[in-house]
């Protein structure tokens, strides 16, 4: 399947696109099927880090429980955070990236599809290394932030830390690569016409996001790093007997971490900037102040990483331009909600699933937004830090913001990628049951901070009035678990069900929607020449008479790369002789990777 | 197009909103006394912080309600009608972007400045302090000197009311935060760094507190409890803790229980190469000093009642109550551990 040109149209014909075995999953370089991986994969691990939640909630459902044991509360609370950051919020935005970016932009793939095949596989080694230490002796345990001095060899002397650290560090380089790709994608691959101020907000978004993994993840690879060190080799970066500082991590941490919620927020925020004209019948209100908004929430995010750190002591001159560093951040996110609204006004609302899940993150993020100007309030932060009116706020940012902008995502975009739709009766009770789980989940959690109990504690007394908060969070839980199982049958149902779907069967107006449902391989025919914002809306495509192109070969390469350095990670535990056989089987791949033709 | 009404399931929204706001002020009324409530400020600090929370709370609160009032109108409202005009094409308006930008920049000026103003007044040393608190932070329980005072004691904190404690904070090994929610907000207790903590406690009574940061196995189960004491009250308790330990020997009438607790205690437990009774031949330091350990409420950072059963029940099997601690299960017997139980609450 070497090359293609304008006019084969037996490519696209029926039913054989997703086919093929096994091996042309693994070596694809396809951006579509490496979306469907990257989402699979994500929903899988989506489903792990609920089942970890619900176990989290089942302990604490009565004060002094005993379902499970301190050790194993520990590594579930930090494993769910892991897990739900790293490999399910960001694999199933990257799923959303791969899939619908080069589609929106009109291009045939991304820029560099072998190198998308690898972050991909390395993506997914990251996280089955990390996962791999429930199984051998204990996963890290030391919160998703693990500060320092408490990861050291010497207070945690398993190897649940190292885990951590070799995960990360090849689930983050495989984000900065697929990065990376994107950014080089929407730069140059835009069709003809198509200039920065048209283009869809998700896309618009992706770019911001790409942006900010490369800017974000190195400090924290660099933190990782030191800790490596300080527990393989026996430097002090963290170690306040050597002159280290365990205080230096928190620093590292957080310039990641806090730019690391924008990651996971921004492409949900442009997954409903694209849903709610769509739903509304209206262009998106105020195009070019969401774009900048976004951008600055994006550029402001890096200024504000000591406000997780106002209990640490740094002072009030730190403490104060945090704080206020931070207060601003409302205002282009507040701006964002308005202009949804405004969206609506005077719009012609249609309430699918797309849009339920759409106007949920607009109601739910703000409450999550409204809470998080109480802690940029330094001193009020005193008292909420480390509580669960924290683990409340960012749980109605990140549940109800991103996961709620994910599923509306793919209530959206499944007719895209199957060809079929999905049951709206389903979808609608799928919305309510979320919206009402979560809510019950998570507002209780407020008063039980504010009344004084801290996150992270694997039991609490009774006598302390958290029983009824605690109680209702986990009926809560389990509402929002009937609640995916309604979602999994929906999906899954619908899999099997006819191909029904039109090419646009929302009556959208960005270019994805322009080719079939699913697309074909090399997604458009002729590369639509694009003269509007809304071109689908506007008769704002011209299409070339003829035109040759040709798509990259599949190859196996990327997956040899990723494997060898998977196996040079796990030779940081095992030992050299396998460390050294990693690298060496990365290096061969990386040569034959070199001298393989792409077309 | 805008006029006419929206003949969709409303009701089903309103009703449930109405029950969501039901339950939210159930749960905020519900349950009743709440002894570790940082809304029950009982010192200058706390009070400083509550004002200021309540504050940006009623104005988030206001903020909120708009915004979730006007999304409710616009989705009732603006529902598409079959054979209604299509929706105007409006793509901004300028004014509106700078009105939206403006109004929430506004708020922020209201919030930030009391901020500010709360944040250097309260995040600064202490200025004339009436008594000096040494914290060390452990796993999983807290060390408290008083260096003026000659106290040694570990995870109960006796301060007179009325008068500015200032609190310097260490650790001896890893991050901690030392938190009483009624008194201040939290400090953290960094390995390598002293931070400091000052507040004026301004109501006599018990207030519980814990351990704010994630400090590994047994994080839940660092708690610790302060006694705001009378004047009086405190004078007599910093006495009783001057003093050395009483002599088990000379207990009247004499308790045959007590003495086979202390030969244990000193003998076969191997308790004192970690802990110290000032006045006898115990000078451990990894542990905490039991010098008055019978005076204390609780045991094991105010995870248990100090009772005769708790205290056995924690020699014998203090991982059982503690996963993961430092103290040594040194296999005693039942009867063993009940002995030292009681030799231990003779050191009142």
């Amino acid at each position: 399947m070497a090359t293609a040109n304008a006019t084969v149209e037996e490519r696209s014909e029926g039913g054989g696109l997703y086919a093929g075995g096994l091996w042309s999953w693994i070596t694809t370089v396809d951006h579509k099927r490496i979306g469907i991986l990257y989402f699979v994969s994500g929903l899988f691990f989506f489903l792990v880090g609920g089942l970890e939640a619900m176990l989290i909630r089942l302990q604490l459902t009565v004060p002094g429980n005993n379902v499970l044991s301190a050790e194993a509360y520990n590594q579930l609370f930090t494993m769910h955070g892991l897990t739900m950051v790293l490999f399910a919020v960001m694999p199933m935005a990257a799923g959303a990236f791969n899939y619908i970016v080069p589609l929106q932009v009109g291009a045939r793939d991304v820029a560099f599809p072998r190198l998308n095949a690898f972050s991909y596989w390395l993506f997914l080694f990251g996280a089955l290394l990390l996962n791999a230490s429930f199984f051998l002796g204990g996963a890290p345990d030391a919160g998703w932030f693990a500060y320092a001095n408490l990861t050291s060899s010497q207070f945690s002397p398993g190897h649940g830390m190292d885990f951590y650290i070799l995960g990360l560090a090849l689930a983050g380089a495989a984000s900065i690569v697929a990065a990376l790709n994107f950014i080089v994608t929407i730069i140059n691959l835009r069709a003809p016409g198509l200039t920065f101020m048209r283009l869809p907000l998700f896309t618009w978004m992706t770019l911001v996001v790409s942006f900010l993994i490369i800017l974000a993840f190195p400090p924290f690879t660099i933190g990782t790093i030191f800790l490596l060190f300080d527990r393989m080799f026996g430097t002090l970066f963290f170690e306040p007997a050597g002159g280290g500082d365990p205080v230096l991590w928190q620093h590292l941490f957080w310039i990641f971490g806090h730019p690391e919620v924008y990651i996971l927020i921004l492409p949900a925020f442009g997954i409903i900037s694209d849903i709610i004209p769509t739903f509304s019948k209206k262009p998106l209100f105020g195009y070019p102040v969401v774009v900048y908004s976004g951008v600055l929430i994006a550029f402001l995010g890096f200024g504000v990483w000591a406000h997780h750190m106002f209990s640490v002591g740094l002072g009030p001159i730190a403490n104060s331009a945090f704080s206020g560093l931070t207060m601003l951040i409302a205002i282009p996110t507040g701006v964002k909600i308005f202009n949804w609204i405004a969206t609506m006004w005077g719009g012609a609302i249609r309430l699918r699933a797309p849009m339920l899940f759409s106007i949920g993150l607009v109601a739910m993020f703000t409450i999550g937004g409204v809470s998080g100007v109480m802690h940029a309030s330094a001193p009020a932060d005193l008292q909420q830090t480390d509580t669960y009116f924290v683990v409340a706020h960012f749980h109605y940012v990140l549940f109800g913001g991103s996961i709620f902008g994910l599923f509306a995502g793919i209530y959206y975009w499944f007719p895209k990628v199957t060809g079929k739709l999905l049951n709206e009766r389903l979808g609608a009770a799928h919305f309510w049951l979320m919206f009402i789980g979560m809510n019950l989940t998570f507002f209780p959690m407020h008063y039980a901070g504010l009344h004084g109990m801290p996150r992270r504690t694997f039991t609490y007394p009774a006598g302390f009035g958290f029983e009824t908060y605690n109680l209702l969070s986990t009926i809560g839980a389990g509402v929002t678990f009937l609640a995916i199982v309604l979602f999994l049958l929906n999906f899954l149902r619908s899999l099997r069900g006819p191909a029904t779907a039109s090419d646009n069967p929302w009556g959208a107006a960005t270019l994805e929607w322009a080719t079939s449902s699913p697309p074909p391989e090399h997604n458009f025919d002729l590369t639509p020449q694009v003269t509007s914002r809304d071109p689908l809306w506007h008769d704002g495509i011209v299409l070339p008479e003829a035109e040759d192109f040709r798509m990259p070969n599949p190859s196996s390469w990327p997956l040899v790369v990723a494997g060898g350095l998977l196996l040079a990670a796990a030779g940081a535990l095992v030992g050299l002789p396998l460390a050294l056989l990693g690298a060496a089987v990365a290096l061969v791949g990386i040569f034959g990777w070199s001298f393989e033709p792409i077309h | 197009m805008s006029e006419g009404r929206s003949h969709v399931p409303g009701g089903q929204c309103t009703v449930l909103l109405a029950v969501l706001a039901m339950a939210a002020l159930t749960a905020a009324c519900g349950g009743g006394d709440f002894p570790q409530s940082s809304l029950r400020p009982q010192s200058d600090v706390a009070r400083e912080i509550d004002t200021l929370f309540r504050g940006i709370f009623w104005l988030a609160m206001g903020v909120l309600v708009i915004v979730e009032g006007v999304l409710l109108l616009v989705i009732f409202r603006f529902r598409e009608r079959p054979g209604a005009e299509p929706p105007k094409p409006v793509h901004g308006h300028v004014l509106l972007e700078v009105g939206w930008t403006l109004a929430p920049a506004l708020i922020l000026i209201v919030i930030g400045v009391p901020t500010m103003l709360t944040l250097w007044k309260i995040d600064r040393p202490a200025v004339d302090p009436d008594i000096r608190v040494e914290v060390i932070g452990h796993q999983w329980w807290w060390e408290f000197k008083y260096p003026d005072l000659g106290i040694n004691t570990a995870n109960e904190l006796h301060l007179p009311v009325g008068q500015t404690v200032d609190l310097r904070l260490r650790s001896a090994d890893v991050m901690h935060s030392f938190w009483f929610p009624r008194q201040a907000g939290k400090r953290d207790l960094v390995p390598g760094r002293e931070n400091q903590l000052w507040f004026t406690p301004d109501s006599v009574g018990v207030y519980p507190g814990q351990c704010a940061e994630f400090c590994g196995t047994s994080h839940a189960l660092m708690a610790m409890r302060l006694y705001v004491d009378t004047a009086e009250d405190f004078e007599r308790w910093v006495q009783g803790q001057a003093e050395e330990a009483a002599d088990a020997g000379a207990l009247q009438p004499p308790d045959p229980a007590v003495e086979a607790g202390l030969e244990v205690f000193f003998g076969a437990g191997g308790c004192i190469s970690c802990h110290r009774i000032r006045g006898t031949p115990a000078a451990g330091i990894l542990g905490p000093d039991l010098t008055h350990v019978g005076s204390r409420g609780t045991i094991a950072a105010g995870v248990l009642e100090n009772t005769p059963e708790n205290l056995a029940l924690w020699i014998k099997d203090p991982h059982d109550v503690k996963p993961g601690n430092l103290m040594l299960d040194m296999g005693l017997s039942d009867e063993q551990a009940r002995q030292v139980a009681a030799y231990l609450l003779s050191l009142k």
